[in-house]
């Protein structure tokens, strides 16, 4: 066994368990729990393995790389696994203490596990067409949980998250048609080797907007992001941590993926569109974030502007700024699903997730007031937190100049700072409202109605979320030296097509 | 037949757009469904037509005949159809249910969450 194809087994067979015990919940939740410390361990050793041993790949099936489905490890999926693994047990332990039995009586954790092991699919296969399939186990299973409860806000919620995604999809996969009509393959090794075959510059300039489109409405890139704080937090607030966390960043990673892989000819058209959303995918998101007053719905506007950050790292092509892009969005998948569990803890002790209700938190429980001070610090981007070191490496790589943007990309670092600003703003805002001022009396804070077992599960996997943010913040070089591998190999797309098929683009 | 191919094309994604585009729930149902046929179609024209020629190697032979249709862009679309009936018959038990608890067919309503 290996450890790329493990990581798409593990979830599975711990998804065929919780769907082999449907009668009983107690055992769903312990195969959970083990199915994700087993991902957790798996991914620590693939990413152990690709760092000594460079790009794996499993050719599925034994069929030889251009004709069968390839699983490709490289640097970037192995991150991508790994903070999967973190972030999923994270959440599988809150959820013990907060999905009612009514959601696990109609299959919780069984669709969680398949979710994951879309997203790890997608983050592993090596084949465009295969990573459209990986999307719709991710998306079918985020449909179910999305919609897992039937309460009113989650069915109007589901509704706009289900179509937009569905019509996503379908450009996804109009594109994968367009690409395989006009090259004839769709191994994304082989795709880069033989893009340059493809005659007709608009053609595949015209293919390669389809995919921005397509992965842009799942990143919730501006103009698309519309779906996103209109759902984000309508579910329980497990499911919105781990959507928030991740399902987003997949979209990213296919962007950084395929814009790095396959177009890097006519890089000067699509990098510099990317640069123009970037700044303003950062400028809406946070500005949509500054007005808001519930709790979950101010964070999901925050994830739309950290997309920007993402991108702006993946339009400036720089290896500093794609090493920065990934090493954001390590951080920012941690710290995200913290602050949305630490929006749960919060709903648990006052009752509501509206933020001109809540207060009295810090008095109530200061151990959660330093929990949400790390990672919400973090978010704004203090030293020496991880946030901080995410953002300098992203403006750091724009003012170098050795970008094909010169002067604009200064403009963006400037734009990239004010929202940096503006975020630490709703932090405060979120700190002033439901840490210090006096609560409603409708929603006084009392952390002793939790009891104590559930306490431990509610706050476990907060604490160790915080424990990670602290120690990316601690030591960024060696986080860094990881993230600085991913962006070489992104930029030499010859390791990846030679690990591949054997053979170098000319 | 490339021509009549991407004039329909093009009609059902203008339709789709179209549909997607009411208020009703029940068009944009069926906007989906339209949106998925059309796609599948784009697939099916774009890797090329071709008649007549099936993709077998002949029995005396170890490769496929120069001229041979190429058998992939169905096996996507195949692929493709399986996944959107699986997801359109979950979007039709979720908008059954999201009109039960709404108590509306019309999408213009569905804004409680957005305030």
């Amino acid at each position: 066994m290996d450890p790329v194809t493990l990581c798409i087994l593990i979830p599975f067979v711990s998804a065929l368990a919780c769907l082999a015990c449907w009668q009983t919940p107690a055992l769903q939740r312990g195969m959970s729990v083990a199915g994700m410390v087993a991902l957790l361990g798996n991914a620590l050793w693939l990413l152990s393995e690709v760092w000594h041993r460079g790009i794996l790949v499993v050719k599925v099936g034994n069929w030889e790389a251009p004709f069968g489905i390839s699983l490709v490890a490289d640097m970037l999926s192995s991150i991508m696994v790994l903070v999967t693994a973190i972030t999923g047990l994270a959440v599988v332990v809150y959820s013990l203490a907060e999905i009612d039995a009514g959601r696990e009586r109609y299959g919780y954790y069984g669709f969680l596990q398949f979710m994951l092991m879309g997203v790890c699919g997608a983050f592993l296969t090596g084949d465009i067409f295969n990573m459209f399939v990986w999307f719709e186990v991710m998306l079918i299973s985020s449909f179910v949980l999305m919609a897992l409860g039937g309460e009113l806000r989650q069915m109007e919620g589901a509704v706009k998250y289900v179509v937009l995604n569905l019509i996503s999809s379908s450009l996804f996969l109009a594109a994968c048609g367009i690409l395989y009509g006009k090259i004839g393959t769709l191994n994304l090794a082989d795709l880069a080797l033989r893009v340059g075959d493809m005659l007709d510059p608009a053609l595949l300039t015209v293919t390669a907007a389809l995919f921005l489109v397509a992965f842009g409405l799942k990143a919730g890139l501006f103009p698309l992001f519309f779906w996103l704080p209109a759902s984000y937090h309508t579910p329980p607030v497990a499911v919105s941590a781990i959507f928030a966390g991740l399902l987003t960043k997949v979209g990213v990673y296919a962007m950084i993926r395929i814009f790095t892989l396959v177009f890097t000819k006519d890089v000067e058209f699509i990098h510099t569109l990317l640069l123009a959303l970037a700044g303003l995918t950062m400028l809406t998101g946070v500005l949509g974030a500054v007005v808001q007053f519930d709790f979950r719905r101010l964070l999901s506007f925050h994830i739309i502007s950290q997309i920007g950050y993402m991108i702006l790292g993946l339009a400036l092509f720089t290896p500093l700024a794609i090493a920065g892009t990934v090493f954001y969005i390590f951080h920012h998948i941690i710290v995200k699903s913290n602050l949305f569990l630490i929006s749960g803890v919060a709903h648990r002790y006052s009752g509501t997730f509206d933020l001109k209700k809540l207060g009295g938190l810090l008095k109530a429980s200061p151990f959660l007031a330093i929990l949400f001070f790390i990672p919400a610090m973090s978010l704004g981007g203090i030293p020496p937190l991880s946030g901080f070191f995410a953002k300098f490496a992203i403006v750091k790589a724009g003012l170098a100049g050795d970008t094909i943007f010169e002067g604009a990309a200064a403009w963006l670092v400037g734009i990239a700072l004010a929202v940096g600003l503006l975020t630490l703003f709703s932090m405060t805002k979120i700190w002033a409202e439901a840490f210090w001022k006096q609560p409603d009396p409708a929603a006084l804070p009392n952390p002793e109605s939790v009891p104590l077992r559930e306490k431990i599960l509610l706050l476990g996997p907060i604490v160790a979320l915080a424990l990670v943010t602290i120690s990316i913040g601690l030591m960024p070089e060696f986080f860094f030296a990881f993230a600085m591998r991913a962006a070489e190999e992104l930029l030499n797309p010859n390791l990846y097509i030679e690990a591949v098929l054997g053979v170098t683009r000319r | 037949m490339e021509l009549v191919l991407a004039i329909t094309i093009g009609v059902l994604y203008a339709a789709a757009a179209y549909l997607l585009l009411r208020r009703s729930v029940v068009k944009l149902i069926l906007g989906i469904a339209v949106l998925s046929q059309a796609v599948n179609l784009l697939i099916f024209t774009s890797a090329g037509l071709s008649r007549g020629m099936a993709a077998f190697v002949p029995l005396d032979g170890t490769v496929l005949p120069a001229q041979s249709a190429d058998p992939l862009p169905q096996a996507l679309i195949l692929t493709a159809i399986v996944i959107s009936f699986g997801v359109l018959a979950f979007t039709l038990v979720l908008v059954q249910r999201a009109d039960k608890t709404v108590g509306s067919d019309d999408l213009d309503d569905l804004k409680s969450t957005d305030a």
